[in-house]
């Protein structure tokens, strides 16, 4: 094998494997990429059941219930409209999760309609608000928030 | 005082970097005349720049360790109540105390550069040093320009804000530190890399020079995400090591560019081949040191390890960003063609399996990089998407296995050429272990594909590891080789830990009164007492848990969920009780109703996890193999330097005996 041949032989195999390692990423982004669902979407257009996806949302005041076992817990999470799904999760809840504060649940949509949520992400800290849940202030933040600027003024 | 010296070193130090860049480039055009005179002051530049640096950084750590309440930084990141340790650690858990270790860190490298290195020719050296001090010049003023950690506040601060209690342990004193010397140790490469094909110096000697350099990058790197791995392993309280979170990989990222640069470096100054493909390797590196830079300090990903948010900053690391690598691949494209061929090889030697696992590192890098970006480039669209496990796991193992396979056998082919046919003993035998190991597993249980590939590669590769080694004379193995030898057992250990830890963790979560017990993996957890604890800043919940295996005595555990009041959060402390099996981990949460019998019940989270501990034993022996291949390296450069010395004295006694005094003969340069 000629010199160049060589270094031409090097450069087609990198290339080949960087466009295959593309391609791969690719297909596999395509079907594994969690997609990010808020509850008014999940409504109108719900995800194939035990599709792996996100739903972010507010935690509806009043709506957190301890079930009998002790480390599962049901709530319904609300949009920036009146929808509503409601959320199983088994597990250590995050610190400062609590009612009327956002939170993404990771998990898939159940066949009874129940979001099964394997993993929680709340607010850390109060700088601290989970990329999804940007811009997305529901009807119970803007309530909360009037309740607390009024009588500032 | 302090603020104002600080920021006077700084400014200096960056004035100091156009003289060592103006200086360098002047040496670098020039054969001779008036423009090398100006040449000879890159180097002390370099030098003095390191000492203003450092004391820049020295005084804000200062700053810190006294709280000066009336510096911007101190006040928004540090409390005065704060234990000691996490006030001087606090100095760079913030956006611009890091960003000002990073430079200091990169004015260290340059000066270490610049002060020891004697080996290259002076126009590649001027061009390094350049090269050097034209990157130093955008990071001083990224952190001048737009996050100056000195400034000061018109009214002193009555208290500062705290630091983020994620932050306030023990791993923010190592994990950062090392791994910015890691990401910025490969400046010095690329620098290096740029000088050498600026001057058309691409040859082994350059090789011999660099290699130091990307393998001191490159111990720390590994060294750095490893500390990591385990930090956010016990902190975070979830059990998992590795989350594939975007501030992780980017410090893979540039680990994996290294790792692939650390072969075929050795490649070039072992055999003079592969000489485009290192240059390329040494530009990919630090470009992904400066990705993961921007990912980390623009604040454009949103993670636990993000604490800036700032688009302007974002902006300004993106030019520098964009003005380095569209720099540097445009003088690739320029001078490649102009470096000539280095030494051939066939595909079945050793540099046909370096080259093969080089293009798998690079494959796996492509796979992360477009993982971590995938995010980004979606919500331009408005679809949001998050990118974990279920993609990195498959998509990285396509290239992980065959990888692994070659790395077994690769350091028992022979350079240029070989036939397989001379190891065919060593291949059935690895073989063998692997498929072994695979039955065995498949015997014992049902368990996911890639876990058990997992086990079967790490046994066989912990066996390849040693093969090296057999028929050798122990004594005269030359020390660069055991360093290798360490190292490649460590990622067979390390892959070990992973793979078990996928497939044999168990996991129990229940609602327990005190006095009730639990049984995982063969241990009984009994919860005895939940009680209030205080530390300094933080108030605790604490559980008291008696974890015995089989009959032997039972160990005490003391999980905490804690409440800090600057800034107030809450985090779960684990608590961990570490075999050489594996470790136990358990987690309390809240308050969980009251049992039938009216008794408080609370959360409690454990895990049996075999042999996790082996992910991080590997990732130590990964650098200390590194560190005795730096050893074995250094020991072979100065036994050169002093054969050299004993040479030119023989010479110089010789001419003197033979009564020719050689009057203006200047010092001969060292050949190596």
């Amino acid at each position: 094998m000629k010199a160049k041949h060589q270094r031409l032989a090097l450069v087609v195999l990198a290339l080949v494997a960087i466009v295959a390692a593309g391609l791969i990423a690719a297909w596999t982004l395509r079907n594994q990429a969690n997609y990010f669902y808020l509850p008014e979407q999940m409504a109108s257009e719900p995800p194939a059941v035990g599709q792996a996806v996100r739903l972010g949302g507010m935690v509806q005041p009043g709506s957190i219930q301890t079930l009998a076992d002790g480390v599962s817990v049901r709530f319904v999470v609300t949009g920036n409209t009146a929808s509503t799904v409601p959320v199983r999760y088994s597990g250590i809840l995050p610190d400062l999760f609590v009612e009327g504060s956002g939170v993404v649940a990771e998990g898939s949509l159940g066949p009874d309609g129940v979001f099964q949520a394997s993993n929680l992400l709340a607010k850390h800290d109060e700088n601290y608000v989970p990329r999804e849940l940007e811009g997305l202030h529901g009807e119970d933040a803007a309530q909360q928030a009037r309740e607390t600027v009024a009588g500032l003024d | 005082m302090i603020a104002e010296l600080g920021l006077a070193a700084l400014w200096l130090s960056a004035a100091l970097a156009v003289l060592q860049m103006v200086s360098g480039a002047l040496g670098l055009r020039a054969g001779g005349g008036a423009a090398a005179a100006y040449a000879i002051h890159a180097r002390p530049a370099a030098v003095v720049q390191a000492f203003l640096a450092t004391l820049a950084f020295l005084l804000l750590l200062y700053a810190f360790a006294i709280t000066d309440l009336s510096i911007k930084l101190v006040a928004t990141n540090s409390h005065s109540a704060k234990p000691f340790i996490y006030k001087l650690t606090g100095t760079w858990g913030n956006h611009e105390g890091s960003m000002l270790l990073w430079v200091a860190v990169l004015a260290i490298s340059g000066g270490l550069l610049a002060g020891l290195e004697r080996r290259l020719p002076e126009r590649t050296m001027s061009a390094t040093l350049a090269v050097q001090g034209f990157v130093a010049l955008g990071f001083y003023a990224f952190l001048l320009l737009s996050s100056n950690p000195f400034e000061r506040l018109p009214v002193p601060a009555v208290e500062g804000s705290g630091l983020n209690p994620l932050l306030q342990d023990i791993g923010l004193a190592i994990h950062p530190p090392t791994l910015y010397i890691g990401y910025v140790g490969l400046s010095v490469a690329f620098s290096l890399a740029m000088g050498a094909l600026l001057t058309r110096q691409v040859n082994p000697d350059f090789a011999k020079v660099l290699r130091p350099w990307v393998l001191g990058a490159w111990v720390f790197l590994t060294f750095g995400i490893t500390a990591g791995s385990y930090w956010a392993y016990y902190e975070l309280g979830w059990g998992g090591w590795w989350f594939w979170d975007p501030v992780e990989n980017a410090s893979l990222m540039p680990w994996l560019a290294a790792t692939a640069l650390l072969h075929s470096v050795s490649v070039l100054a072992a055999r003079d081949a592969l000489r485009t493909w290192t240059i390329m390797l040494g530009v990919l590196a630090f470009s992904m040191s400066m990705l993961g830079t921007f990912l980390v300090r623009s604040g454009v990903l949103t993670s636990v390890h993000a604490f800036a948010v700032d688009p302007e900053r974002g902006t300004f690391i993106l030019v520098l960003l964009g003005l380095y690598i569209g720099g540097a691949l445009a003088i690739f494209a320029a001078r490649a063609s102009s470096i000539s061929e280095g030494k051939r090889f066939t595909a079945t030697s050793r540099e046909g399996a370096l080259v093969f696992n080089n293009v798998m590192l690079s494959a796996i890098l492509a796979i992360v990089l477009l993982g971590t970006l995938y995010p980004l480039l979606t919500e331009a669209f408005d679809v949001r998407v998050s990118v974990g496990p279920p993609y990195f796991n498959p998509a990285g193992a396509i290239f992980a296995i065959p990888m692994f396979m070659v790395m077994a056998v690769g350091p028992l082919l022979r350079w240029k050429d070989d036939k397989p046919k001379r190891i065919q003993f060593e291949l059935a035998l690895l073989a063998a272990i692997a498929i072994g190991v695979i039955v065995l597993v498949a015997v014992l249980g049902d368990f996911d594909v890639l876990p058990v590939l997992g086990l079967a590669l790490a046994a066989a590769l912990g066996v390849a590891a040693l093969l090296p080694l057999r028929g050798r004379k122990l004594a005269r193995v030359p020390i660069a080789t055991w360093g290798m030898v360490c190292a490649h057992f460590g990622v067979a250990v390390a892959l070990f830990g992973m793979a078990s830890e996928s497939a044999f963790t168990s996991e129990k979560l229940a609602a327990v009164a005190p006095g009730q017990t639990e049984e995982v993996a063969g241990w009984t957890i009994r919860l005895e007492s939940v009680d209030p604890v205080a530390g300094p800043n933080w108030t605790a919940v604490e559980a008291r848990i008696a974890a015995s295996r089989g009959d032997e005595e039972p160990v005490m555990l003391a999980p905490q969920s804690r409440n800090f009041w600057a800034p107030s959060q809450a985090t779960s402390e684990s608590a961990l009780v570490t075999r050489w099996d594996g470790q136990l981990y358990a987690v309390i949460g809240d308050r969980a109703g009251v049992d039938a019998a009216g008794n408080e019940r609370w959360q409690l989270r454990v895990w049996w996890k075999p042999f996790v501990t082996f992910i991080w034993y590997g990732g130590l022996l990964i650098a200390l193999g590194g560190t005795i291949s730096i050893a074995g390296r250094l020991q072979v450069d100065l036994r050169q330097r002093h054969a050299i010395r004993r040479r030119d004295e023989e010479r110089a006694d010789l001419e003197a005996l033979n009564g020719r005094v050689s009057d203006n003969g200047p010092l001969p340069e060292p050949a190596e």
